[in-house]
């Protein structure tokens, strides 16, 4: 598919998201629609589907041990192991997974290579890795603070998180306090567009399935900043409303705003899609052959589990079948 | 070896994480929702009973007027608010506001807790005291 149509198709179709959900609630009134079964419906498809991704990847065997080796294995004993990045035990590839996790470890490997000249040169890229580490954590700084809208009492914890994103208050942005997190995830989410639209390889082997994430994610976080800093909407009512879906008795509170709506819609689309995406990587990378396996090759005997069953004659008992035949014609024999 | 176990953990870790609103709510009915309460004596001696502006408008935009009440006053001087309806207010939370809305916590917190949100009208303005509070 071209650049221009996979970008256009993905944009049109998160616009005709947004004009679903404008005309469903602003003109047919579809509130209870928008507002109660759609979220179930998304909710229940994301636990399905992730849990059946789970289970195709977990059908398949382990294979033989592929880790990507990123630094010295497990060698002679004066010759120092990096027992992280080319670990030779299952606890070193847990806390190798746990750095990938936390830390996208192998996003901060990223190289550019280019041509200066005639030479061609590999340098350091780290803005992948930033923009991918503000969007990740500002993404869910955003679902913990969300949690004030499903629980009450609120917890401590994610009052504090709230107050601590909260740090900043821009006189131009009204009467709420800047969220940092609002405004690291919308140009982390703008940097990781744009990326795909201005450097030509990367425009080259970008499809659909790249652009609607994106721009589902940033209409997402746009939709949720308007409401808060420009678009005033009911609050109490969402929470009414979220507590009511949390409670299995939900019921639509009067007068919340259609910005809302759309906000949940759009949320609810992305839910649904999330197991059949590139966004399964949430799960994936826990499943990955290259980084969860420990570099235990030659230390541990690996048969492979998808191995038919080969019917093997011993030597063993190629002599008892012919012992006496052996004795006979003078060949030595290993039992008497 | 397919490290079923594995597998099962991580599905009952994420079932955890993405139920966990639902978990915690689990056995305990919905709260009921925050009902502000607008019973304080100088309400009541109100003949007509309204606010500054329309309640639709000041129930979502009440923040925004505030904060513009505070940068009228504090940063332009001006003191006098012309509401939609011709009447005119005197700029100030405590003396404006809080006299009708003398009931901090049966009126203002009452939403605000609901909500966790925590307004910083008192990081300058002192806190009016209410019966029963310290």
């Amino acid at each position: 598919m071209s650049f221009g149509l996979s970008l256009w198709l993905s944009f049109f179709a998160v616009a005709v998201l947004v004009l679903v959900a404008l005309f469903g609630v602003e003109a047919a009134h579809l509130n209870y629609l928008f507002g109660v079964i759609i979220p179930y419906a998304a909710f229940a498809i994301f636990i399905v589907g992730i849990i059946y991704r789970f289970l195709k990847w977990a059908a398949r065997p382990v294979p033989f041990r592929i880790p990507t080796t990123a630094g010295q294995g497990k060698s002679l004993p004066w010759i120092k192991q990096n027992k992280i990045d080319n670990p030779s035990t299952a606890l070193g590839a847990f806390v190798r997974m746990i750095f990938e996790v936390l830390l996208f470890r192998s996003l901060f490997r990223n190289t550019r290579t280019e041509l200066r000249g005639p030479i061609l040169s590999y340098a350091s890229a780290k803005w992948l890795w930033i923009a991918a580490l503000a969007f990740h954590y500002s993404f869910l700084i955003i679902l913990i603070r969300h949690l004030r809208l499903f629980i009450e009492p609120v917890p401590f914890l994610v009052k504090t998180v709230e107050k601590l994103d909260s740090f900043f208050q821009i006189h131009l942005l009204g009467a709420p306090l800047l969220y940092i997190t609002n405004v690291a995830l919308l140009a982390a989410v703008t940097y990781l567009l744009l990326r795909r639209v201005v450097i030509p390889t990367l425009r080259y082997i970008s499809l659909p399935a790249d652009y609607f994430p994106l721009f589902l994610i940033l209409s997402i976080g746009i939709t949720g900043a308007l409401m808060r800093y420009f678009y005033k909407v009911n609050v109490v009512g969402i929470k009414e409303l979220a507590m009511g879906l949390i409670n299995f008795s939900p019921k639509i509170p009067e007068g919340i705003g259609v910005l809302f709506y759309i906000h949940l819609f759009l949320v609810s689309t992305l839910f649904a899609y999330f197991p059949f995406s590139k966004l399964t990587h949430m799960v994936g990378v826990f499943l990955s052959p290259t980084r969860n396996l420990a570099n235990n090759n030659r230390a541990v005997r690996h048969v492979n589990p998808w191995n038919y069953p080969v019917k093997v004659h011993t030597y063993e008992e190629y002599e008892d079948e012919f012992r006496e035949f052996m004795k006979d014609a003078g060949i030595p024999v290993e039992k008497e | 070896m397919y490290d079923g176990w594995k597998i099962i953990i991580g599905i009952i870790i994420f079932l955890g994480i993405a139920t966990f609103p639902i978990l915690y709510d689990l056995g305990k009915a919905a709260p009921p929702p925050p009902e502000p309460k607008i019973d304080t004596p100088e309400i009541k001696k109100m003949v007509e009973k309204k606010c500054v502006e329309p309640k639709s408008l000041m129930k979502i935009e009440h923040m925004v007027m505030l904060k513009d009440w505070r940068d009228w006053y504090v940063r332009e001087g001006r003191s006098i608010y012309i509401a939609a309806d011709g009447k005119q207010y005197n700029i100030s939370l405590s003396n404006t506001c809080m006299k009708c809305h003398s009931n901090k916590k049966d009126f203002c917190d009452k939403c605000h807790n609901y909500a966790a949100v925590v307004p910083y009208c008192w990081d300058c303005h002192i806190e009016p005291k209410e019966e029963g509070q310290l």
